[in-house]
């Protein structure tokens, strides 16, 4: 696993597994960053920091998920940095609750139509593709707080804490915000999944 | 009596942090009495495992595929 430049022919060298992934490294950082320009620039440090440190990669996970853990890193400096410069939008701002009012009636109830209804077994569900491919467009039509909230929590796995100390934001804001995310969500995927098969 | 709404709330915050008792009662008790919020609370779960499996997918060494 300790090769380096000098290895064999057959084994795709570092530099093209590099390569190879970088698209996926682009993809996730944008869901991260929204912004085109930033996620190259996260990218870009993440594989320098990859090449420069490539003796340190210790071979006990994939070397994809090695990389992977250094551009987390650099995606939550670069969230620091736009804090920092302020040009990060204030996470509490989107006040905008319309979309989570629609699902509850005034008394607190569900309103009818936004009732959740059984998405069937969870293997099955993660078996489907069209699953994923709405869970996507899901995803990127949540407004920018919460998709940036959502995905450092469900898909880097950090915890509440850290997301706030990242984003220098309360926690009870975090968990707002992840709740509201939740349910724009799993409204979303009930409408544009499992919906799809009635029309 | 703790509503809907209030209830996904808990939902949603046991995906991020342990229940106080009192937090895990009631949502408890209301889970019990409703099955829309027990649909909820299974969709936020398969949620939170499809964050983690996207991405896996998205990260996991699979070289062979590229």
């Amino acid at each position: 696993m300790m090769d380096d430049s000098t290895q064999g022919d057959d084994a795709p060298t570092r530099m093209e597994r590099l390569s190879a992934v970088r698209p996926r490294l682009l993809a996730f950082a944008r869901l991260h960053l929204r912004d085109a320009a930033l996620a190259e620039d996260a990218v870009q440090d993440a594989l320098m920091a990859a090449i420069e440190k490539d003796a340190s990669f210790a071979g006990r996970s994939g070397y994809e998920t090695w990389v992977f853990g250094i551009l987390k890193y650099k995606i939550l400096d670069s969230l620091r940095a736009q804090k920092r410069q302020g040009k990060l939008m204030p996470l509490e701002d989107e006040g905008d609750d319309e979309a989570i009012d629609r699902q509850f009636q005034h008394n607190g109830r569900w309103q009818e139509e936004a009732r959740p209804s059984s998405w069937g077994e969870p293997e099955a569900v993660f078996e489907s593709e069209r699953f994923w491919q709405v869970f996507d467009a899901c995803l990127i039509a949540l407004p920018d707080s919460a998709a940036r909230v959502f995905s450092l929590r469900e898909l880097m796995g950090l915890s509440t804490a850290e997301i706030c100390q990242a984003l220098e934001i309360r926690e009870n804001n975090c968990w707002v915000i992840l709740h509201r995310a939740r349910l724009r969500l799993r409204a979303c995927l009930e409408k544009g999944w499992l919906k799809e098969g009635t029309t | 009596m703790m509503m809907c709404r209030q209830a996904t709330r808990l939902m949603s915050l046991r995906q991020d942090r342990k229940l106080s008792l009192g937090e895990a009662l009631s949502l408890r008790m209301h889970l019990a009495m409703c099955g829309a919020c027990r649909q909820c609370d299974r969709q936020f779960t398969l949620l939170h495992e499809a964050g983690r499996r996207r991405a896996d997918s998205l990260f996991a060494s699979r070289s062979d595929r590229e």
